[in-house]
């Protein structure tokens, strides 16, 4: 049927694992290359404009690591649960609730000082995640839904809740009612850690966590019951992982993160509430966590990479008059080749018609 | 009145004189112009119109400025970024083209004082970061008029997407617009709860149809609902561009936003150095809105009608909220002179002739 | 009030349509046993297709084949890296949905102002002017027609046919269908690219009938609530309708409800669609048998015959 057919490995191939991310790499840099001649750009001083030019300075950098924080943050939390084969979707209103509890608290308190409003913010942002993800969870093991949808409704819900909180009763009464809360005051602001750019300690947390969530799953016996519901359900359930136990731990991790990111958003960079905290995080970790290969330090670089494509997108569209559009062209290009590429851990690809005494 | 015609005659003038101006000087290396757009450019709605002056400008001032443009930036952190990139980039002058973007302008522009930022709609200023708005709301006043005399069912529909000033703006506007020449006029209002969602906008606007409405009206992004009320064959009022083509049939005009003639004046002062920090709001003096050609089906008197409001506005001697007004649950909201400024800005009540409560009234 | 029900029934079944059939092509992509996340980026490919085509042909139904080939085209890309090379299902899909997000405003960008003759509603004079019958059965988009054909049709194949036997078959166990010697990934093909070409189909109603218009992220999100639609209908085709109406209805309600004066914040009104789909999939779920009855067991697992 196919030009190339594939072999199974006896064993997965760790050279692959490591080989496969750099060819992707490379088939998109060769399409990207291709794309930009066609539309009559100097192919290198575009490629240069799109991946090197926007982490060339310290800002650059700052913004690159800034932009992967909530990416990294919430792909970690929600692995754990995919790991489990618990498929949380819902990390974007998970962070919006996260935000509307941490902004609420910021809001009430701010007038005390950071090391009051500070952590109770992140109390408050991680449990109010948690607890929107909680919601799928208990319809999961209370009612069978399937949590892929009921995650994916409530953030429609969470997203509209936040809108309604800043068109309504957290309105800025000094902002002409437009639709945002008021500044927070500098004691629920996240301190920037390296001068001249946003990067704040919020990255910090993220790190934190993302180690954090390695020795969870790597080391405890709580991790280790969650691999095991992944890779085999039935062994597990007879050793007597409670499956529900599974359901809740998965959802309630990814939810937290989710809340915390949530959290860094709006005490770092944004410094209020808006309408809209996230210009798509919740889905794009889903990504991040899958080309990670649910694994936290794959996550960390994958985010970085993420990250990269959309500020590459972005200065594409300052030095190269691209549209905007051209940063969704190339994440999906380059996540297809990845996903694609990952084929040869498992298999050889072998190029031509079927040799005798191919299958094993 | 300024027309159409009027426009191109300041554009063909604007074009004509740089020649000569430029003779005098010694040939300079044009400067470097940024927009930030909220959205994707478009046809239609409220970006596009943006960016349509931003190519008029550049025409007008070839040679002098180059301008260039990031669209669909979200309000948040991503809106910072790309301004403060645009300003280390060299750009002298950035227009920021969405309330969201007020803070994150004003953030930049503190660390760039030898930019200059103009942000639109919102109203923090500095320094080197001067605001622009335009009185849509006089264009709403006038489409009332013409609404209000072609309605036979004297219910007309908005479709609205948030609460915020200048939407309650728009729909007092219209409404006193039309109870002005039709005092049985009723305003029904439907949120969408999104700038952006054709579809949401097409059942917003044939419910509005199925419960009476025969003139329709908008402020959302798309096209939807002027092709909404072709297909429904009722009256549409299109809003941020002339749609004319979507519903030949059905667009009796359109409160049309013009940006070109301000930032051709804005830039011009950048060029020559006079450029200060100002808090702009104009309106149909300053150009900054335009009403579309009127459609087919709207009679001589009706447009004569308009024309002379419209007219009047211009001299000043009409207001749309000239006293008295009064809100629909019966308060007497002003009694004498004309609504401020602040008080518009600030406004949260509907007018007399809307239906409904304001959602976000507290 | 008789002709403002009628009113509300017709606007409910125009606007469910494009849920209706990028929904059915999904559930037959996941009974084979795939998931493909990837249906707002068909969907607005085959939006920019259709009306693509049509801005130069003017001929709108020469449009929606174009957006069914571009759907399938789109889903071959899919199929290719998540059937054949067995990648992760999710993460495909959401790629998919990314370069479909992007191709699309790529491509349509030199279209945005252009204008098409819509695909209109049916007139059959004697039939479509009836009182309250006419409204009601006899005036829809031609495409409407074809999504309540399609449920049917789905239904039959799937429950009613040889092929569909096989098709569930790969779905519930590629393992065993491979072992009769079905072959299983042309079947996935197969059920891959029929999901990319309703969904094709889906956007062009869209883009060529209900909102005539093409600009850059045009389906709203509506692709992500079609897959959330094959869950709720717990993979049975004629439930895919009821879902999809149901939806349409909840939506159209809070017009209706803000329409007529009753003050509540438009927000809150807003998420009703959302919640009412939430509470209906949990009542309908409770019964764990049926759901697991009806849920493809390898959903999402790739299939390597040689595994």
């Amino acid at each position: 049927m196919a030009p190339f057919r594939l072999e199974a490995r006896n064993a997965p191939s760790s050279l692959a694992k490591w080989l496969a991310p750099p060819l992707a790499a490379i088939a998109m840099v060769a399409c990207g290359f291709v794309l930009f001649a066609v539309l009559g750009k100097d192919p290198v001083a575009a490629l240069h404009a799109f991946f090197v030019a926007p982490v060339a300075t310290r800002y650059g950098i700052g913004e690159l690591l800034l932009k992967a924080s909530p990416l990294a943050l919430i792909a970690t939390g929600l692995a754990i649960g995919y790991r489990a084969n618990v498929w949380n979707i819902g990390a974007e209103g998970q962070l919006a609730v996260g935000a509307i509890a941490a902004g609420g608290v910021a809001l009430a308190l701010d007038a005390s000082g950071p090391l009051v409003v500070l952590p109770l913010m992140f109390v408050a942002g991680a449990l109010a995640g948690a607890l929107w993800a909680a919601i799928p969870a208990w319809l999961r093991t209370r009612c069978n839904a399937n949590e892929i949808l009921t995650s994916l409704m409530l953030v429609y819900i969470a997203t509209l809740l936040l809108s309604y909180m800043v068109h309504g009763p957290w309105r800025d009464p000094e902002g002409f009612n437009f639709p945002q809360s008021r500044m927070f005051a500098a004691s629920a602001l996240l301190p920037v850690i390296v001068e001249g750019t946003r990067l704040n300690a919020g990255t910090l947390v993220t790190l934190a966590v993302v180690a954090a969530a390695w020795l969870f799953v790597a080391r405890t016996l709580v991790g280790f019951e969650m691999r095991v519901a992944g890779l085999a359900p039935g062994a597990a359930q007879y050793a007597g992982v409670s499956p529900a136990k599974v359901v809740w731990i998965g959802m309630l991790c990814g939810g937290a993160c989710a809340g915390v990111a949530g959290v860094n958003e709006i005490a770092g960079p944004i410094g209020q509430l808006l309408p809209s905290v996230s210009p798509g995080y919740g889905f794009a970790a889903i990504i991040v966590a899958f080309v990670g290969r649910l694994h936290p330090a794959g996550i960390v670089v994958a985010s970085l990479l993420m990250s990269l494509l959309y500020l590459g997108g972005e200065a594409a569209q300052v030095a190269l008059a691209l549209p905007s559009s051209i940063t969704g062209l190339f994440q999906g290009t380059l996540l297809l080749f990845l996903l694609a590429a990952d084929v040869l851990i498992h298999y050889r690809v072998r190029i031509g018609a079927r040799t005798a005494m191919a299958t094993p | 009145m300024i027309s159409r015609p009027t426009i191109v005659a300041a554009l063909a003038a604007a074009a004509l004189a740089l020649p000569i101006a430029s003779l005098g000087q010694a040939p300079t290396t044009p400067i470097s112009i940024g927009f930030v757009y909220v959205s994707p450019v478009g046809d239609a709605g409220w970006t596009s119109q943006h960016d349509r002056a931003r190519k008029k400008m550049e025409a007008a001032l070839a040679g002098k400025v180059t301008t260039h443009y990031v669209e669909n930036v979200a309000e948040g952190p991503d809106a910072e970024r790309v301004i403060r990139e645009m300003a280390a980039s060299g750009d002298k002058l950035i227009f920021t083209t969405s309330f969201g973007y007020m803070n994150p302008t004003l953030k930049v522009a503190q660390q760039f004082p030898n930019v200059k930022f103009e942000h639109a709609t919102g109203y923090k200023t500095a320094p080197n970061m001067g605001t622009y708005n335009a009185r849509f709301y006089e264009g709403r006043y006038l489409a009332g008029i013409v609404a209000g005399r072609m309605t036979k069912s004297n219910v007309a529909g908005y479709v609205a997407a948030f609460p915020i000033p200048e939407v309650v703006m728009g729909i007092n506007a219209f409404t006193r617009g039309m109870r002005s020449v039709n005092p049985k006029a009723e305003v029904k209002v439907v949120w969408t709860s999104s700038w952006y969602d054709p579809g949401k906008e097409r059942q917003a606007a044939e419910t509005l149809v199925s419960q009476g409405a025969d003139v329709l009206t908008h402020h959302t992004d798309s096209t939807a609902v002027v092709q909404a009320a072709e297909a429904k064959h009722v009256y549409a009022v299109a809003y941020h561009s002339d749609m004319a083509k979507y519903g030949p049939h059905a667009q009796l005009t359109a409160v049309t936003h013009v940006w070109d003639q301000y930032y051709i004046r804005v830039v011009k002062t950048v060029l020559d150095g006079t450029w200060k920090p100002d808090h702009v709001w104009g309106g149909l003096k300053e150009g900054m809105i335009e009403m579309a050609p009127f459609g087919a089906m709207v009679q001589k008197p009706v447009q004569d009608e308009m024309k002379k409001a419209e007219a009047a506005m211009i001299a000043g001697t009409l207001h749309p909220f000239d006293a008295p007004v009064k809100d629909n649950a019966g308060k007497l909201r002003l009694a004498s002179g004309t609504l401020s400024d602040d008080a518009l800005n600030k406004m949260d009540y509907y007018v007399e002739g809307v239906q409904g409560k304001l959602p976000s009234a507290k | 009030m008789i002709d403002t029900l009628v009113g509300i029934v017709a606007l409910t079944l125009a606007a469910g349509t494009p849920l209706v059939i990028a929904a059915l092509g999904e559930l037959v992509v996941e009974r084979s046993g795939v998931l493909n996340l990837g249906v707002e980026g068909m969907m607005l490919i085959g939006a920019v297709a259709g009306f693509i085509v049509t801005v130069h042909t003017h001929m709108p139904w020469l449009g929606v084949a174009a957006a069914i080939v571009a759907g399938a085209a789109m889903a071959l890309v899919f199929a290719i890296v998540a059937v054949s090379l067995q990648a992760n299902q999710v993460a495909s899909g959401l790629a998919l949905s990314l370069l479909g997000i992007g191709l699309s405003a790529f491509v349509g960008q030199p279209y945005v102002a252009a204008v098409v003759d819509p695909i209109k509603a049916i007139n059959w004079p004697p039939l479509s002017s009836l009182p309250v019958l006419g409204p009601l059965l006899f005036a829809y988009n031609p495409l409407v027609y074809v999504s309540v054909a399609l449920a049917a049709g789905v239904h039959l194949f799937l429950l009613h046919s040889r092929a569909g036997l096989v098709l569930r078959a790969v779905g519930e166990s590629p393992r065993s269908a491979h072992a009769i010697g079905y072959r299983v990934l042309a079947i996935r093909y197969a059920a891959v690219l029929f999901g990319g070409a309703c969904a094709g189909l889906a956007g062009a109603y869209l883009s060529l009938a209900f909102t005539p218009l093409w600009s850059e992220g045009m389906t709203s999100g509506r692709g992500w609530i079609a897959l959330a639609l094959v869950v709720f209908a717990t993979w049975r085709p004629y439930r895919v309708l009821l879902g999809a109406w149901l939806f349409g209805a909840v939506t159209l309600a809070q017009f209706q409800v803000q329409a007529a004066g009753i003050e509540i914040a438009p927000q809150l009104l807003a998420m009703l669609p959302y919640a009412a789909t939430i509470v209906v999939l949990a009542w309908m779920s409770r019964d764990a048998a049926a759901i697991r009855r009806h849920s493809p067991a390898s959903l999402g697992k790739p299939f390597h015959p040689q595994r």
